[in-house]
């Protein structure tokens, strides 16, 4: 964990991301106000939901999206700021892996020129050491040097979730956006996979932002994580605690939502079951916008927005009621240390 | 390969499947999908059928109701239900099982919708085809299933088009259309692989509690061992086209008998403590070249001589008719971690 003294890698102030619909006569309010840091060398994973917004916070970090309004820092440099060519070299430091490794490959380029295309962009070196650097990127991810030459349809998806990893890997970013990447592997690939990552960070100092719908996933590899839910977190702090003891009900629901691989006997009591699905980012409800889901909702839950608040240090929650006495009470505990 | 030779049943099994083989013609050559495959379903039983991509789950449901390509797949052995060989009984028979007796919900239930029609008249055409109804009593039927799986103001919904429910939504609509025949089976491929997980829990509880209250056994196809632990009673791993262990669901989590199952079980995030490294299985799944004898002997750590020679699912059971199964000689000599240690 980094000291706290240290520039956050990435510091995030009231984003807002909005798009308009297809029609153009309403706003899709993707993003709607958030803020957090991510430090140098940890693994913040964003949990969420589909149509949380946590994707386009992955793309917001790396610039392929542009805030609405907000702020944004990567290591004090606010990218607003700097002109087009800075940024263009900035902006190396920040990568991202995207979820289908199919649609992220060119089916019709091997696969060291789809490795070397990062370097060729950025002018980094000779042909040749370009091409080098790619066939060393692909040792590193455990590829042999003979799979430059192949094509993306003759390789597993494994395979081609680790040339991704390649890619990103050769420009030497300092933070990589992990988006989905081991939603469409298989069981016993996943977990090769998760253990790359956690290598790569090691000898690479990198720091990770991990999105995932997957609770196994994001709490297995975080630091901290933060809980996203129609384009607002939810609640923000490191995994251990928020495991064994969420502060938000909608942190609760998931975490007893999640189906547990163990013998009846040794799971939990039924869960608490989520009344419907998440609505619309067009329209969120008023106030706390987790309410029409929420089983512990208040009357002036629809009226007053909940604050962002830092509960105990590191753990933020925006909900009324929570850390009041009794507040949620039947807490589940979580699965996760059965062995 | 008939079933005589299967561990004797209290009573006759709703669907029993012996040496089920699936191959397919390719460009390449034959491919031997599946091989082998023997199983049984009791009436109201919940069944989970658990592997990686490759492994057979899917083409064995899709046999089942003979949804395979007729030009390209190949299929022996026998799939009995109700008295009937699903396999080669004719094409009139196997329609009157096709959506009545069996019904069928697939991953993805947008595809598996057809966007012209109300959801109303997908749900109620099942019933219409198999029985003679009229088309108001056909609707008020698919009103009520509605109802029945959950959706709320179903005199509205039902007029409504596939697009204008969410994904949670059209699931369920799948599961009225599947259910409104009363079938005895319901296959349910990945029913809930592409629904969030709030919305999983629910379309499981739907799923469990209708397979409970009408006594329709559920055969549910799936990549996630925590769906199969909380929905089923009994789960089938496949391997590489094979069934490799057979056996109620709590006794494969506590006590895996094949040294896949518990890699597969040990692989799971959710058991090691966090930031550690994650077992995992080396190697991959071999697709076309397969091993002689035991498929998994080139990725396993418990691998011998002995295991290049081919291996029969054997009868494991503590005690007769318990109906545990495992294709591994040497089931008794390992001893295998599963969830718990």
């Amino acid at each position: 964990m980094a000291a706290l003294a240290e520039q956050p890698i990435v510091s995030v102030r009231d984003l807002v991301v909005r798009f308009p619909t297809q029609d153009r006569r309403a706003t899709v309010k993707a993003i709607d106000g958030v803020s957090f840091d991510v430090r140098a060398g940890e693994t913040f994973g964003i949990i969420g939901e589909s149509g949380s917004g946590k994707t386009t916070v992955g793309r917001t970090l790396v610039f392929l999206q542009p805030p609405t309004s907000g702020t944004m820092h990567h290591d004090g440099v606010d990218a607003a700021s700097i002109s087009t060519r800075e940024l263009r070299q900035h902006r190396r430091d920040y990568q991202i892996i995207f979820q289908d490794p199919n649609a992220a490959l060119n089916p019709r380029m091997s696969i060291v020129a789809s490795v070397m295309e990062p370097l060729k962009l950025a002018k980094s070196g000779t042909a040749s050491e370009c091409r080098a650097r790619a066939i060393a990127a692909l040792e590193r991810v455990g590829l042999a040097p003979e799979t430059g030459d192949r094509y993306p349809h003759q390789l597993s998806g494994g395979q081609k979730q680790r040339v991704l990893i390649a890619r990103a890997l050769t420009l030497r970013p300092r933070l990589l956006v992990c988006d989905e990447v081991v939603a469409a592997l298989d069981m016993s690939i996943r977990g090769d996979v998760l253990n790359l990552f956690a290598e790569l960070q090691r000898d690479f100092g990198l720091t990770y932002v991990f999105i995932t719908h997957d609770l196994s996933v994001v709490s297995h590899i975080s630091d901290r994580i933060a809980v996203m839910y129609l384009g607002r977190f939810m609640e923000m702090g490191p995994t251990e605690p928020m495991m064994a003891q969420p502060l938000h009900p909608y942190t609760e629901a998931l975490l007893s939502a999640e189906p547990s691989p163990l013998p009846s006997d040794l799971r939990q009591p039924r869960r608490i079951v989520l009344q419907g699905e998440i609505p619309s980012p067009i329209d969120p409800p008023s106030g706390c916008r987790f309410r029409t889901r929420c089983r512990y909702a208040q009357p002036d839950c629809a009226t007053t927005e909940p604050v962002w608040r830092e509960l105990t240090p590191g753990r933020f929650v925006a909900c009324h009621y929570a850390g009041q006495p009794g507040f949620m009470s039947s807490q589940p505990t979580h699965h996760g240390s059965a062995s | 390969m008939d079933a005589m030779t299967a561990p004797a049943p209290s009573d006759t099994p709703l669907l029993s499947i012996r040496g089920l083989g699936i191959r397919f013609r390719t460009a390449q050559g034959d491919w031997q999908a599946t091989r082998d495959v023997s199983f049984d379903i009791a009436r109201g039983e919940r069944l989970g059928i658990v592997g990686e991509s490759g492994c057979g789950k899917t083409i064995t449901g899709l046999s089942m109701l003979r949804l395979l390509p007729p030009r390209v797949a190949t299929v022996e052995g026998t799939i009995g239900f109700e008295g009937k060989n699903l396999v080669d009984c004719a094409a009139r028979d196997m329609r009157r099982v096709r959506g009545r007796r069996i019904g069928m919900i697939f991953q993805e239930p947008m595809s598996a919708l057809d966007p012209v029609f109300t959801v109303g008249d997908q749900i109620a055409e099942s019933l219409r085809v198999h029985q003679t109804i009229s088309k108001a009593d056909a609707r008020a039927r698919a009103i009520e299933m509605l109802k029945r799986v959950g959706i709320a103001s179903p005199e509205r919904r039902v007029d409504d088009f596939p697009h204008q429910l969410s994904g949670g939504m059209r699931q369920r609509v799948m599961i009225a259309a599947a259910l409104i025949c009363q079938p005895q089976l319901l296959i349910a491929d990945e029913p809930t692989t592409a629904l969030d997980v709030t919305v999983q829990a629910q379309i499981l509880d739907l799923l469990r509690e209708l397979s409970a209250s009408s006594d329709t056994a559920l055969m549910l196809i799936t990549h996630d061992i925590g769906v199969v632990a909380e929905s089923c009673t009994r789960m089938l791993t496949m391997y590489a086209g094979e069934v490799i262990e057979d056996a109620p669901v709590d006794d494969a989590l506590r006590r895996p008998l094949h040294p896949y199952t518990s890699g597969l079980l040990r692989s799971l995030p959710h058991l090691s403590e966090r930031r550690s490294k994650l077992p995992s299985i080396p190697g991959r799944v071999p697709t076309l070249n397969m091993p002689t004898g035991c498929r998994f002997q080139p990725r396993c750590s418990h691998a011998t001589q002995g295991c290049e020679r081919p291996q029969a699912l054997l009868d494991a059971g503590d005690r007769p008719g318990s109906g545990r199964r495992v294709r591994c000689w040497r089931f008794r000599d390992i001893d295998l971690p599963g969830v718990v240690h």
